[in-house]
């Protein structure tokens, strides 16, 4: 079985390691190269706690138990040349200022109920394990499973993986599909910049790209991009040692609003640096942020944690997430044309969700067995064809 | 307690037309005079604690007026400008261009200062005149203590008197290393030797044709060159510093003849015995507030500057840009750009005549511009000197084999996966190294210019435009 993997960002990094390690021959096709673009331009976040109970939790709660292993495998096996994966099972808190602790309790009480480990702690817990959090936090929800994972190095770790077992990387971009003599409607490979690529299967993970490259192919996708902006500080001795969120956060990556939307997340790096994110606005590729999004993150994050204040920002930097209208990765098999396989859609959660998501396109491409219930990730749902 | 204590900016009430001009060198010091000539409300911003820029560096008690060139013209320029709002030590840490307005947000005061003022600027036009960072290609040992940039040197040297050392040998290229020499052996130090890495071919296509043009430029030269003579310091012409020498501390340096790409040419080395080092390959422009206002830069690594127009526009509505950000032309093109940034800047014609001598002016000094580089270019070949655990990025401590082995990834990811750039500097030191590694390496990133965090800024400053803190 020949796979051209359109993408080397986390999700195609992740689907070529799996595909090529389940026998298929695997050729990964990107315009500029392994995590150029989205994957090295996030947080990495290996969340659980801003999952509402749903078909995504399920795959989170999955893929979170995925990535320990994953990781760990990765590092492990590395050559000196493969960076490390920087995997930090360090957990988040999720707190709740003056007003805000019943809504915070109820949706924690509301995951409980689905196996997350949502454990609501007291003032002295809380000052115990973030000594330098505002003292105006009333309530806070310690999520052990939260984990961290250095995005762009991880990618590059999955895909160096994979191409140690065989897999092989093009640098070119998808113009258009290769048909098959006699048969509409059915893939045989892709034309890119670089030559033809035959293939059996193609698997569409081009991020908030997918979109324009499903309309290359002949296929209609709604995904959209909507932009994010992060913020580094100078290192320093560490202050921060969850990953701390405002439990504002549920409500900005559950909106469909196009307007900007910031939620706080404060974390330290192993480098040192806090990152602050996040924010998000619907405004195409639009690459000239200004400084709206980084004032209101940095407004959010001082009112988090005051010594912030006098800290000083080094650098800032925004990507691009793949936005579905409903708010639901897109996995599976393109309902039309036959051959075409899509993983994208999943927004700011595509790290945490690439292992379990290579474990459904395998079992798209493939027919491998999984447990996972692909059914509410499919391509040809009806909340998404409304839209396309 | 919020750092930013209050805001000021043009008022434009008069409605003059309202010109912000970053920078205080040459460019921004011409392109005030000339925009206030033209009746604009002017707001210049600097950085450094006082003006001149790199060119006319100084301090009011200790600076020898023997190394200061064309001082009466700064003079004059800063005479002007008790008509302009006049910001030094201020910080640009974001700026935006849109619909013919230009927003800068700056912070006056040091980093580590508590209460620092926060602007908030608004004009109908910018000169982004933001000048040159001086340029050291790393060299294995260069981060002994005792290696400094030539810019530095001449800092210290003609600001302060102070030499980096008693014994100093000068490598790099570019008609810059002679002002340094000079600069050192009048504050004290023994200048054992300025190494050029050009040679005769590439200097005598530079300097030899049309030797007209450098009327005026080569005076000024002709000065340095007499004061090495008087001081009797060796210039030889390609060669180089190689390696740096010492264990705690510079004990000496490797002198290698270099070929006309200059790599060492084996079997040339030689040791020579010094305490300290001035390094200077030449010049990198300071792109980053003219790539946030959206202005088209063009270029290779080799270099990549400020697209300007006969108007010193660049691509972007009211952004104008004038000295080295558009090209290393120095001084007189700086001055020369300046005026005719600031005239249009503040709506002024092209055929006015005050336009007249800055236009011809200018016209002579890009030819000269575009001489320098061919002269004294710096060729791909360096690369060779370096060893593979050779620190190419001193804030993260990267050596040249770890940049090269991620060169074939994308710029972001190799940065991430080496963290080579990511440090305090942001890459302003090693930006144009790294690119040459991961050039020869096979790859081809380009693009360390884009700093979104234009400055670094307290992100309680940051923090007080969402919330109206220091906001009217």
């Amino acid at each position: 079985m020949r796979v051209a993997v359109i993408g080397s960002g986390i999700v195609g990094a992740a689907c070529a390691l799996a595909l090529v390690e389940g026998g298929a021959e695997v050729v990964v096709i990107d315009r500029v190269g392994v995590a150029g673009e989205t994957s090295s331009r996030c947080e990495g976040n290996l969340l659980v706690s801003d999952k509402a109970p749903g078909a995504e939790a399920d795959l989170a709660v999955a893929s979170n138990a995925m990535w320990r292993v994953l990781a760990a495998r990765l590092d492990a096996e590395r050559p000196s040349c493969q960076p490390l994966t920087e995997f930090e099972a360090k957990g988040g808190i999720v707190v709740a200022f003056d007003g805000g602790e019943p809504a915070l309790e109820r949706f924690a009480e509301a995951q409980r109920a689905t196996g997350i480990r949502a454990e609501a702690m007291d003032v002295a817990a809380l000052t115990e394990a973030e000594p330098f959090l505002s003292r105006e936090v009333v309530h806070a929800v310690h999520y052990p499973d939260d984990a961290q994972i250095q995005p762009s190095t991880a990618t590059q770790a999955l895909l160096d993986t994979a191409v140690r077992a065989g897999a092989r990387l093009v640098i070119g971009e998808v113009t258009g599909a290769l048909g098959r003599a006699g048969r509409p409607g059915r893939l045989s490979g892709v034309m890119t910049t670089a030559g033809p690529i035959e293939a059996d299967v193609v698997v569409n993970c081009a991020g908030p790209w997918a979109g324009e490259v499903a309309a290359r192919l002949g296929a209609r996708l709604d995904i959209r991009p909507r932009r994010g902006v992060i913020l580094v500080t100078t290192p320093m001795p560490q202050r921060v040692f969850h990953k701390v969120y405002d439990s504002d956060y549920v409500g900005a990556v559950g909106s469909g609003d196009a307007a900007l939307q910031t939620s706080t997340v404060v974390e330290s790096t192993p480098g040192g640096t806090v990152l602050i994110g996040s924010s998000r606005e619907r405004v195409g590729f639009d690459d000239r942020p200004g400084v709206a999004p980084a004032a209101a993150i940095a407004a959010k994050a001082v009112r988090l944690f005051p010594f912030l204040e006098e800290t000083l920002l080094l650098r800032s930097y925004f990507g691009f997430r793949p936005y579905a209208p409903d708010h639901l990765p897109v996995i599976g098999a393109d309902p039309e044309i036959v051959g075409l396989v899509h993983a994208t859609g999943h927004e700011g959660a595509g790290i945490g969700l690439a292992p379990a998501t290579a474990e459904l396109v395998v079992h798209a491409v493939l027919g491998a067995p999984t447990a996972l219930d692909p059914t509410p990730f499919l391509p040809g749902r009806a909340s998404l064809q409304e839209t396309a | 307690m919020t750092a930013a204590t209050g805001t000021v900016g043009t008022t434009g009430t008069t409605g003059a037309t309202r010109v912000a001009i970053l920078g205080g060198g040459p460019a921004g010091l011409a392109a005030a005079q000339a925009a206030l000539a033209a009746g604009a409300a002017v707001t210049l911003l600097d950085e450094g604690g006082r003006l001149g820029g790199q060119y006319w560096r100084h301090h009011e008690g200790l600076t020898d007026r023997r190394l200061q060139h064309g001082w009466a013209r700064f003079e004059r320029l800063r005479g002007v400008l008790d008509r302009a709002e006049v910001h030094t030590g201020a910080s640009v840490w974001s700026a935006e261009a849109s619909d013919g307005v230009v927003r800068l947000r700056a912070v006056v005061g040091a980093a580590d200062a508590a209460g620092r003022v926060a602007l908030d600027i608004e004009a109908d036009a910018v000169v982004v005149a933001t000048g040159a960072h001086d340029l050291a290609l790393p060299v294995p040992g260069w981060t002994l203590p005792g290696v400094t940039t030539a810019g530095a040197a001449q800092a210290l040297a003609k600001r302060d008197g102070v030499t980096v050392g008693r014994r100093t040998v000068v490598s790099g290229a570019g008609p810059f290393l002679l002002p340094v020499a000079q600069s050192l052996s009048v504050a004290g130090s023994e200048v054992v030797g300025v190494h050029e890495a050009s040679r005769l071919g590439g200097l005598a296509a530079g300097w030899l044709p049309r030797p007209w043009q450098l009327v005026g430029k080569a005076g000024e030269l002709v000065e340095y060159v007499g004061a090495l003579a008087r001081h009797r310091i060796p210039y030889r012409i390609g060669s180089g510093v190689v390696r740096v020498l010492g264990t705690d501390r510079v004990e000496g340096v490797v002198i290698a003849a270099l070929d006309a790409d200059w790599r060492p040419i084996p079997g040339t080395e030689r040791e020579v015995a010094c305490d300290s080092v001035a390094l200077g390959h030449g010049f990198t422009p300071r792109l980053e507030v003219a790539i946030a206002l959206g202005a088209v830069i063009e270029g290779d690594r080799r270099g990549r500057f400020v697209v300007v127009d006969e108007s010193q526009r660049t691509s972007v509505d009211g952004v104008f840009a004038a000295g080295e950000v558009t090209g290393i032309g120095g001084a007189d093109a700086a001055l020369a750009e300046g005026a005719v940034a600031g005239f249009m800047a503040a709506g002024g014609a092209l055929d006015d005549g005050r336009m007249r001598g800055p236009l011809a002016v200018r016209r002579r000094m890009r030819a000269f511009a575009a001489r320098l580089e061919r002269a004294h270019g710096i060729q791909p070949g360096w690369t060779s000197w370096l060893s593979d655990d050779t620190v190419v990025c001193r804030c993260e401590n990267v050596t040249r084999r770890t940049i090269a082995v991620r060169a074939d990834a994308p710029l972001r990811a190799m940065k991430l996966a080496t963290r080579a750039g990511l440090g305090a500097c942001q890459g302003r030191t090693c930006g144009r190294a790294v690119e040459a590694i991961v050039a020869d390496a096979g790859g081809a990133p380009e693009g360390f210019d884009r700093r979104p965090v234009l400055a670094p800024v307290r992100l309680g400053e940051v923090a007080a435009v969402a919330t109206g803190g220091p906001e009217q």
